[in-house]
């Protein structure tokens, strides 16, 4: 179990606000077990393929299904846990 | 063709905004286009976060067309809009972007009519819509396609627009057009308005 | 007034010319083969892809190749087949394009001069080449800009602006969009299967198609456009609407604007790309207009998705199949994959044909109707 403080749960919340133009949002306003998408950030299909680059990008996952991505994305603490198991950088 | 008029005008142009000939809304001269759009959309409280995830050519668009319309009741108004860049700006952006990450959300930008999309979801219209391409602003474009809507379909009022971007120059004329008004919808009137000096 | 799809002509992997594409439509042939592997697509991928020497081969006769792009080529050759068949007034001619990025590859070529790449060039060098006068008028409308373009030369046309029109289409399978696609994890492992239970996304398919219409029938062709309308989803800038609402008015808009009814209906070509999403959509709104029992296909599985010429491809298309009372499967259709039931041709079959809808969907939340009648 990985600390919802870590340094990991931090850059995740600062890049998904630089990568998907959140300029109106500020670190500390995303919750680690708020929804990611629907009421939540109110993220949507594109984003979620932009958290897919992301993934990618940034710590060397592969997604190839996107139906994967529902339960990953879900929120910051689902895709932190995820990064952790399977990150190759 | 006789009984449509232009009804609003919006120019927008480096850093100024000039609506029905009066100036808007002016930010610093040397304001890039990012810090420009930024400025006007604080000044007109838009309060849409979805204008922060959209290309420049978007955003200019949305904006302008906010302004144009402001304080105003719009009936479905049909899209009829062009440019002479097409979304070129934004295709370089993409195309920078697949030499590592081909990036989905630059992507979705690679068309000049995402800016129709953006603007009916914004207000919710299911109107008619077409984009063209012209290497110059052309007003005979507008006036042969929206006479010939104005006559087959039950249509209100229409929003031309030119929203060009290139190289960080833009250039955006929007008019409403309806049934009624002063400013008769004609090629030499369209022309006129494209033209209009601000000193 | 009253206007007529007078000639056509398809440039495609299927054939130069439309009687060559109809002919391997009718075998059951597609475009849609697999590419070699690249970085990008470690297994390759399905796509229908012009050969250019066979391109080539078949424009030397009548220009020189090296000063002009691969779609110019393929854009022209178009036009002269349509020019041969019809002796027309270049002088009284209007021209309409269609593309979504035209020379979109020569943004990272230094074979061109930089404004090669623009659309609005795209429509001069066309037009310079076969001496047309009236500046090219470019629709650049995503998916639906083919459809879109047809109903400008009628528009044209009606306002008096010239006797005939030619609309010319065409879109190319570049990296760049190949790229966008595939980051949208929307290519299909497999050449594409509109409607159908295992369908997994689209097949990019290159083409250019042209269309000549005007004021009178001719011993070709009797078949009339008959109106175009379009309708905004409102819903989203990639994603189809998930109650098919845009299509349903653009539909409704041009049936009512005929006075026609739905049940007058006895063909429709339909958009069906293979996403999720946009077959799922398009059954729903043809459920709700109630055309559940009017045959239709997709003529993805053929070509691919062709882009800006996939609606005029199929204008072309629906056109030949009223004359020749005639209907094409859709091919590579599996079995029923969508949540509403349509009644999709699954075997070429002849049957006596009057009205036709025409329909296309794209990015943007585009949606576009068209309606083709023929004239007995």
């Amino acid at each position: 179990m990985i600390s919802p403080m870590s340094d990991l749960h931090i850059e995740l919340k600062a890049s998904i606000i630089e990568q998907l133009n959140l300029e109106d949002i500020n670190l500390d306003e995303i919750e680690n077990d708020e929804p990611l998408f629907g009421d939540g950030l109110g993220l949507d299909s594109i984003d979620a393929l932009e958290l897919i680059v992301l993934l990618e990008k940034d710590y060397g996952i592969k997604l190839n299904d996107p139906q994967q991505g529902k339960e990953i994305f879900n929120s910051i603490n689902t895709m932190a846990a995820f990064i952790e198991k399977n990150r190759t950088k | 063709m006789n009984d449509l008029y232009i009804q609003n005008n919006l120019v927008c142009r480096s850093s100024e905004i000039w609506k029905n000939k009066a100036l808007f809304f002016k930010s610093e001269e040397n304001d890039d286009l990012k810090a420009f759009l930024k400025k006007a959309y604080q000044y007109i409280e838009m309060d849409y976060p979805k204008f922060f995830k959209m290309d420049n050519l978007s955003k200019l668009a949305i904006l302008n067309f906010e302004i144009l319309i402001q304080n105003e009741k719009i009936q479905d108004p049909a899209l009829v809009f062009a440019n002479s860049n097409s979304s070129l700006d934004t295709d370089q952006k993409f195309q920078k972007s697949t030499a590592t990450f081909a990036s989905p959300a630059l992507f979705v930008y690679t068309l000049p009519n995402i800016m129709l999309g953006e603007i009916s979801i914004k207000h919710t219209l299911r109107s008619e819509n077409i984009f063209l391409i012209s290497k110059e602003f052309n007003p005979s474009l507008y006036t042969q396609y929206v006479s010939q809507l104005f006559q087959d379909k039950n249509i209100s009022e229409t929003v031309c627009g030119w929203v060009d971007l290139h190289n960080s120059e833009y250039d955006v004329l929007l008019c409403r057009i309806t049934r009624n008004g002063e400013v008769k919808f004609t090629e030499e009137n369209l022309q006129k308005l494209y033209d209009q000096p601000h000193e | 007034m009253k206007n007529f799809l007078l000639a056509d002509s398809i440039i495609s992997p299927l054939g130069f010319g439309t009687e060559a594409n109809l002919e391997n439509l009718r075998n059951s042939k597609s475009a849609l083969q697999l590419q070699p592997a690249n970085n990008r697509f470690p297994n390759g991928y399905y796509a229908g892809i012009i050969d250019e020497d066979v391109l080539d081969v078949n424009f030397e006769k009548i220009g020189k190749i090296s000063s002009l792009t691969k779609l110019e080529k393929m854009m022209i050759l178009a036009i002269q087949d349509v020019l041969n068949s019809s002796a027309i007034d270049l002088e009284n001619l209007g021209l309409v394009m269609a593309t979504t990025k035209g020379n979109i590859d020569l943004i990272t070529s230094n074979n061109f001069e930089g404004d090669r790449v623009q659309l609005w060039k795209l429509g001069e060098v066309i037009a310079s080449f076969f001496k047309i006068k009236s500046k090219p008028i470019i629709v650049s409308n995503a998916c639906i800009s083919g459809g879109l373009a047809v109903k400008v030369a009628n528009d044209l046309i009606r306002a008096g602006k010239c006797k005939h029109a030619l609309v010319v289409a065409g879109d190319l399978v570049s990296e760049f969009v190949m790229a966008g696609f595939q980051s949208f994890q929307a290519i299909s492992p497999f050449p594409c299967r509109p409607f159908s239970n295992d369908r997994a996304g689209i097949s990019l398919g290159e083409a250019a198609a042209a269309l000549l219409i005007g004021p009178k029938a001719n011993s070709h062709s009797n078949i009339q456009y008959v109106n175009v309308c379009t309708a905004n989803d409102a819903n989203h800038i990639s994603g189809p609407s998930r109650n098919g609402e845009g299509l349903v008015q653009a539909v409704s808009r041009v049936l009512e604007n005929s006075n026609l009814k739905s049940d007058c209906l006895d063909y429709i070509s339909a958009h069906g790309t293979a996403t999720i999403y946009n077959d799922e959509m398009e059954a729903i709104a043809f459920n709700r207009l109630g055309l559940q029992e009017v045959p239709l296909n997709s003529f993805k599985g053929y070509y691919g998705h062709t882009l800006g010429a996939s609606a005029l491809i199929e204008t072309i298309l629906t056109k030949h199949a009223l004359q020749n009372n005639e209907l094409l499967k859709s091919l590579n259709y599996t079995a029923a994959g969508v949540s509403k039931s349509l009644k999709i041709i699954k075997e070429n079959f002849k049957t006596d044909l009057k009205l036709a809808l025409n329909t296309a969907s794209g990015f943007g939340g585009c949606n576009l109707a068209m309606l083709l009648k023929k004239e007995i």
